[in-house]
């Protein structure tokens, strides 16, 4: 084990080096950009045996990432906002064929207007196209689901892609400390690769075949089994994770919860200030707790009503808005997982900091204040009036 | 609801969509699409072969190096026969399939 001060990027790019994907293909857009050119600098050192493929477009890069991973091998891309857009057709096709790429996700903010800074828009557009989708509160967590997401993808009752999310410029901009394997141990931990599907291998077969009214719902209600299986297999990979790292990793992490009159939902990055602002709220006599989601794909909904469903209030913080009108996608994930609790707690949204705006600790502290108190259903946190 | 009871469930098809058994194309029949059905008139044709190479089906049948109809379980109705066919033979009609149904 190292210990090294890198950034949320570079954290990442030192994952995919000890993974040594046979193929990555990928095109540079902020605040990713950083992963691909480190990425491609071990390339050209020689420290991979990866085949990197510079492309002209998303759409193109996560194109070549799914032939790659047809033809039976490793393969990875990254990517951020309107590159994700880009590859949505892809990501379904990905998924559709049941192949477990990784792809780390710094997040931004969608055009228009344009902007480069966080948000989890990106993300919550591409929710449900059959990924699975893990996030990340600080560097050390995206180096750390990176690794786990390749044995998560790759699992045999699950193969599917899974989509890394790290918040932009927060986390892939700012230097921590973080705390990188061996190589031998990554090596160890994420295995020889099984392919289920080698189209250049000696067995015919034939990908991306037509399916129509008489088979396609089989084929997405199959898929969808994959899902399902997932939140079992990303806790026990966070287990055997934790048994190599000291670190551990499931669907959620509560952080005083306990004796919470209110809890917050967070993801992110934010999850990380908010447990700072649990204990500031504690300091002045407030009941708080803090429900970090590490899994959105597939949605932990019995983990939160576990963890919620004794508490007064449940505060969802979301940085991103889905326009139906109710909140933010998580709030209203977080309802629709509460709704079968009989005398469940009341929810109440909070959207914040879309394009990059800061939330402080000051704003964190002053709505756990007003957490029990207020009856407002979906506040838009620090927006001009 | 036009659910197939004879087709497999999601619990016993390959991965993916995944095809895994070579030359099975035959077993699916294209010719539930046509809606025209091409009409082989034997004393007009001339034996030339120019449908059988042309057909993107492989639905022209061939016995012995002689035309001698159509696959009508994979002929999808595209009619590039009856084009192709030379206009002195003119051997080949495209007559709608509701003629049929009558
Ligand atoms: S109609 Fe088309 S598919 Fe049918 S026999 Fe003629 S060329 Fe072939
Ligand atoms: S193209 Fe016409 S003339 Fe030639 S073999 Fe076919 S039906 Fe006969």
């Amino acid at each position: 084990m190292t210990i090294k001060a890198l950034s949320g990027n570079e954290a990442v790019a030192q994952a995919m080096r000890q993974i040594d994907p046979v193929v990555v293909a990928a095109y540079p857009i902020t605040p990713q950009t950083e992963i691909v050119q480190l990425f491609s600098g071990f390339v050209s050192d020689g420290l991979v045996r990866t085949e990197f493929v510079p492309v002209e477009s998303e759409h193109s890069a996560l194109s070549a990432v799914v032939g790659a991973a047809v033809a039976g091998v490793r393969a990875m891309t990254a990517t951020s906002s309107n590159g994700l857009a880009l590859m949505y057709e892809v990501l379904h096709i990905a998924a559709g064929l049941r192949l477990p790429i990784v792809m780390p996700v710094v997040t931004r903010a969608l055009s228009a207007p344009i902007n480069i800074h966080c948000d989890h828009s990106d993300v919550m557009g591409a929710r449900d196209s059959g990924w699975i989708i893990l996030f990340s509160e600080n560097a050390q967590e995206a180096y750390d689901n990176v690794l786990q997401a390749v044995r998560i993808g790759e699992h045999a009752d699950v193969r599917l892609p899974v989509m890394v999310a790290l918040d932009g410029f927060v986390l892939s901009h700012g230097v921590e400390r973080v705390s990188l394997l061996e190589d031998a141990a990554v090596e160890a931990f994420i295995g020889e690769y099984q392919p289920t599907v080698d189209v250049l291998g000696d067995e015919p077969v034939t990908v991306g075949a037509l399916a129509l009214q008489d088979s396609f719902f089989e084929f997405r209600r199959q898929m969808a089994e994959g899902l399902y299986h997932a939140p079992r297999v990303i806790e026990e990979v966070g287990r055997e994770f934790e048994g190599i790292s000291g670190r551990p990793y499931g669907l959620v992490e509560a952080y005083r919860t306990e004796d919470a009159r209110a809890v917050l939902v967070a993801l992110g990055s934010t999850a990380g200030s908010a447990k700072e602002a649990v204990d500031l709220a504690r300091e002045e006599g407030l009941r708080v707790g803090l429900v970090k989601v590490r899994a959105i794909r597939p949605f932990p909904a019995a983990a939160l009503r576990e963890l919620l469903g004794g508490c007064e209030v449940v505060g969802v913080l979301d940085r991103s808005l889905d326009y139906s009108g109710q909140g933010g996608a998580l709030y209203t994930e977080v309802k629709a997982a509460l709704h079968p609790l009989e005398g469940r707690p009341r929810a109440r949204g909070f959207v914040y900091g879309l394009g990059g705006r800061e939330i402080g600790m000051e704003d964190l502290v002053g709505l756990m204040r007003e957490l029990v108190p207020s009856g407002a259903d979906v506040t838009y946190l620090g927006v001009r009036e | 609801m036009s659910v197939k009871p004879d087709m497999p469930g999601w619990k016993d098809i390959p991965r993916g969509g995944l095809i895994l058994e070579a030359g099975n194309a035959f077993q699916y029949r294209t010719g539930d699409w046509r809606s025209r059905r091409p009409v082989w008139q034997k004393d007009r044709c001339k034996q030339c072969l120019l449908c059988w190479i042309f057909c993107p089906d492989g639905a022209v049948k061939v016995e012995e190096g002689r035309v001698v109809g159509f696959d009508y379980d994979h002929c999808k109705g595209c009619g590039i026969c009856a084009t192709e066919c030379p206009p002195a033979a003119s051997a080949i009609e495209m007559v709608p399939e509701s003629e049929f149904a009558k």
